[in-house]
C-alpha cells in the first residue's frame, strides 16, 4: 500500500500508522505541525516503513490546502492508493453550547473539511483506475445523546457522507471504510469520564487494519461496539430520555 | 506539551505500600513548556518500587510519560537510537533484537521507560563489565523548571546531565534520549548455572566469573543459616552467536497474570523455606549449560503479569543495597545474618557485583556487591529492619538504590551520599524553587510537600 496519512502523529492514527509501517507499506504524512509530523515520520521510518517517510502540509479546517497536499502525497509515494483521515475534533456538547466560534470549528473540521477532502482524493483515486478511502468516523453518529449530541452530529454527516461515496465510486473501483471507534483511551478523549467497555488505541488500530485489508465499509472499534450501539439505536426514545443518555 | 486534562488517581509504587492521590495526565509529547503547575513529577510505568514516582501531594501534576514514545532517529550502522522518554525497554527490544541490537544496560524487567532508566541510572547483570545506563546517553533533552529545554550530555552542560542520571526526574523531566544499542548475534542467551554451598564460594565465584562472562547474578537462600549462609545458585550468560543459536526465533511468551491479592498464608515462612529449597535442589550441583530465550534469562518475573500481587493486600518493600569491596565479605553475611534474625523470609535475594562507580552524582552502584531483596511487609517491623539494614550498610560505607527505596530516613540517605551536597548545588541552580519533587524527595531531600 501507498499510504496518505491525515492524524498520524496522535492517538488512534499513531497506532494505525505504526502498524502499516511495521508490515512495510509507504507511507505520506499530512498534518498542521511540521515538527510533530517529522518526529513521526522518523518514527515510522525506523519501525519499517518503505522509503523515507515524507510529510506535507494539510490543515483540515482550510480545505483551500487540499488540491496541493494531495498532490504533494501522490509525488512522494509515486501515486496514493490508499488515504487514512483519523485527524478531528472532540468536544462535550456543554463546552460547545456557549462557545460557537470553538463549535463552528469543529463541525468545519470533522464534516465539511473531512468531506471536501475524501471527495477530491475519491476522484483523484477513480481517474487512476481506483483505490481506497479510511475515514475515523465514531459511535456518536449513530444515534444522539444529550453529552454530545454536536460532536455526534457532525460525524452522523460524515458516516452518512462515506456511505454515499462508496455507493458513487464504487464502479470506478474506490471503496471506502467508515471506522467507528467507540470510547478509545488516547489524548483526545484524556481527561473524560472513562465508560465501560473502552479501548486502547492499539488493539483498535488492529481491527481497523483487518477491516481494511477484508474491503468492509463499516467497522466497529472496540467490535463489541457494534453490538452496544445496536442495542442504543433500538432504544426508543422515551427511554433515552428517561435514562439521560 | 499537550491541552492536558489532569484526573485525580491513585498512584502508588511497583510495592504497592506507598500511594497517594495526584493529578494524572498522559500527554502524547512532552516538549514544549509545561502549564504553570507548581510541582510536578514525571512518571514511567511505575516500576520503582517505593516512593520515587509517587506525587508529594494532591496537589502535584504526575506527567505520565508513555505515550510519549517514537523513536526520533536511528542509525542501523551505529546502533545510534535517539528516542521520546516514554518508550519502553520492552518496546525497544521489540523493534530492535530481530535486527540484531540489544540495550546496553536493562534492568530485571522491561516494563520500564527509557526515561526512567536514565533518572534511576539503572544497571544490571552486566554492570562488573559495562557499567550503568548513563554511560551509554549521548545526548539529553530536559524540559527544566524554568520552561526551557535544555541539551546536556558528557560533552555539554555536564553538570545538569551528571545530576539528570540517576537524579530520580528532580532536575526536570527528561523528554528526549540519545543512546547506543549493543549488537548482538541473536536473541538467545547462552546460560551456565551452578549451585555454590556458602558465601563465600558464592563471592568467589561471582569474581571468577566477571572476568568471562558479560552477565553475572547470583540467587542466594535468605533463610539457610550458619555455615550454609549464603548458599545459593550462580547464573552467568552471554549473547549466544549465531553458530550457537542457528535461525529459529524464541517462542513468544504470554505472561500469566496473578488474578487476585495472594493470601497471607502463601509467604508463610514455612512455604518460603520449601519454595527456597526447591529452587536450589533444581539448579544445584554441577554447572549446567543450555541457551534461554533472553526474556527467561534477563525478566523471570516478566513471565508473571501483576506478580507484585502475590505480596497480597498489604504489599512488600524492596531492599536493595551496595557495599564497597573494601569492607569485605563479612559486610554481606552480617547483613544476610540480620535478615535470617529478623526472620524475614524473602522470595528474591539477589545478589552481584559491581564494577567501579559512574560519574553520576547519585547513581547508585559503585564497585562491590549488591544485595536486593523483596520483604513482605509486615507493619513496623519490616520498616525497623530496612532501618537496621541501612545502619549497617553506612557502617560498610556504602548506600542504597533509590528506585527500589521506600522508607530510609534522611539523615541515613546523606550518610550514604558522599556527593549529595553537589548534586543539591546543581539542583538549586536548575530548580530552585523545587517544582520538581516526589513524595520520596520531600522525605529524603527535605523538599517541601
Amino acid at each position: 500500500m501507498r499510504v496518505a496519512f491525515v492524524g498520524a502523529t496522535r492517538g488512534m492514527g499513531r497506532a494505525l500508522s505504526r502498524l502499516m509501517a511495521e508490515r512495510g507499506e509507504a507511507l505520506c504524512l499530512l498534518g498542521r505541525d511540521a515538527a510533530e509530523l517529522a518526529a513521526s515520520a522518523r518514527d515510522l521510518e525506523a519501525r519499517g516503513a518503505a522509503g523515507p517517510v515524507q510529510t506535507a502540509p494539510l490543515d483540515l479546517a482550510r480545505p483551500a490546502g487540499f488540491e496541493a497536499a494531495l498532490a504533494a502525497a501522490d509525488e512522494a509515494l509515486g501515486g496514493i492508493d490508499t488515504l487514512v483521515v483519523t485527524g478531528g475534533l472532540l468536544d462535550p456538547s456543554e463546552a460547545l453550547q456557549r462557545d460557537m466560534a470553538r463549535l463552528e470549528q469543529l463541525l468545519h473540521v470533522n464534516f465539511t473539511g473531512t468531506v471536501v477532502l475524501c471527495q477530491l482524493a475519491a476522484e483523484r483515486l477513480a481517474a487512476r483506475g481506483g483505490g481506497r478511502l479510511c475515514v475515523f468516523s465514531s459511535v456518536a453518529g449513530d444515534r444522539p445523546r444529550r453529552s454530545n449530541y454536536l460532536y455526534g452530529a457532525s460525524k452522523a454527516g460524515l458516516s452518512a457522507f462515506l456511505e454515499g461515496l462508496g455507493h458513487a465510486y464504487a464502479e470506478r473501483g474506490v471503496s471506502v471504510l467508515c471506522v467507528k471507534p467507540g470510547f478509545v483511551r488516547t489524548g483526545l478523549t484524556e481527561g473524560l469520564p472513562v465508560p465501560p467497555f473502552a479501548g486502547e488505541p492499539e488493539p483498535v488500530a488492529r481491527t481497523v487494519l483487518k477491516a481494511l485489508d477484508a474491503g468492509r465499509r463499516v467497522v466497529y472499534a472496540p467490535p463489541v461496539w457494534r453490538w452496544i450501539m445496536l442495542v442504543i439505536r433500538l432504544l426508543p426514545h422515551a427511554a433515552m430520555r428517561r435514562i439521560r443518555f | 506539551m499537550d491541552r492536558l486534562s489532569p484526573r485525580l488517581e491513585p498512584v502508588a509504587g511497583w510495592g504497592r505500600r506507598l500511594g497517594r492521590r495526584g493529578r494524572v495526565a498522559r500527554p502524547e509529547r512532552l516538549g514544549a513548556p509545561p502549564p504553570a503547575e507548581r510541582c510536578l513529577l514525571a512518571r514511567g510505568l511505575g516500576r520503582a518500587y517505593g516512593d520515587a514516582a509517587v506525587p508529594s501531594s494532591e496537589a502535584a501534576l504526575v506527567l505520565e510519560t508513555t505515550r510519549a514514545d517514537r523513536i526520533l532517529g536511528w542509525d542501523p550502522h551505529t546502533g545510534r537510537l535517539r528516542c521520546e522518554a516514554g518508550l519502553s525497554v520492552g518496546e525497544m527490544l521489540r523493534l530492535f533484537l530481530p535486527r540484531g541490537w540489544f540495550p546496553p544496560v536493562t534492568p530485571g524487567t522491561r516494563h520500564v521507560t527509557v526515561g526512567g532508566c536514565v533518572a534511576c541510572d539503572v544497571h544490571g547483570k552486566n554492570h562488573h563489565r559495562d557499567g550503568s545506563f548513563g554511560r551509554f546517553v549521548e545526548r539529553l533533552t530536559v524540559l527544566v523548571a524554568d520552561g526551557r529545554l535544555v541539551d546536556c550530555g558528557p560533552d555539554l552542560e555536564r553538570e545538569l546531565f551528571l545530576a539528570t542520571v540517576g537524579g530520580m526526574g528532580l532536575t526536570g523531566l527528561i523528554v528526549e534520549a540519545t543512546l547506543r544499542l549493543r549488537p548482538v548475534e541473536s536473541p538467545w542467551m547462552a546460560v551456565e548455572t551452578e549451585g555454590v554451598p556458602d558465601l563465600a564460594a558464592m563471592v568467589a565465584g561471582l569474581a571468577a566469573s566477571a572476568r568471562q562472562w558479560p552477565y553475572t547474578v547470583g540467587w542466594i537462600d535468605c533463610l539457610a543459616r550458619g555455615r550454609a549462609l549464603g548458599r545459593g545458585v550462580l547464573m552467568r550468560g552471554r549473547h549466544a552467536t549465531c553458530a550457537e543459536a542457528g535461525t529459529r526465533a524464541p517462542a513468544p511468551r504470554r505472561p500469566w497474570r496473578v488474578p487476585a491479592d495472594a493470601p497471607e498464608w502463601l509467604l508463610s515462612p514455612l512455604l518460603m523455606r520449601g519454595f527456597n529449597r526447591m529452587y536450589h535442589w533444581t539448579h544445584g550441583g554441577r554447572p549446567r549449560q543450555r541457551l534461554v530465550p533472553h526474556e527467561s534469562f534477563f525478566y523471570p518475573l516478566d513471565a508473571v503479569g501483576d506478580w507484585n500481587r502475590m505480596y497480597g493486600r498489604r504489599g512488600f518493600l524492596q531492599y536493595q543495597c551496595v557495599v564497597p569491596r573494601a569492607a569485605g565479605p563479612g559486610a554481606l553475611s552480617r547483613l544476610l545474618e540480620r535478615l535470617a534474625a529478623a526472620g524475614a523470609a524473602s522470595f528474591l535475594a539477589v545478589i552481584k557485583d559491581c564494577g567501579p562507580a559512574g560519574e553520576a552524582y547519585l547513581s547508585f552502584p559503585l564497585e562491590g556487591m549488591t544485595l536486593a531483596l523483596d520483604l513482605p511487609y509486615r507493619g513496623p517491623a519490616t520498616e525497623a529492619l530496612v532501618h537496621d539494614l541501612n545502619a549497617a550498610v553506612i557502617e560498610a560505607g556504602g548506600r542504597i538504590y533509590l528506585a527500589k527505596d521506600a522508607v530510609t530516613r534522611a539523615a541515613d540517605f546523606e550518610k550514604m551520599m558522599p556527593r549529595l551536597k553537589e548534586w543539591q548545588a546543581v539542583r538549586d541552580r536548575w530548580d530552585p524553587e523545587r517544582r520538581f519533587r516526589s513524595a520520596q524527595s520531600v522525605r529524603l531531600l527535605g523538599d517541601p510537600e
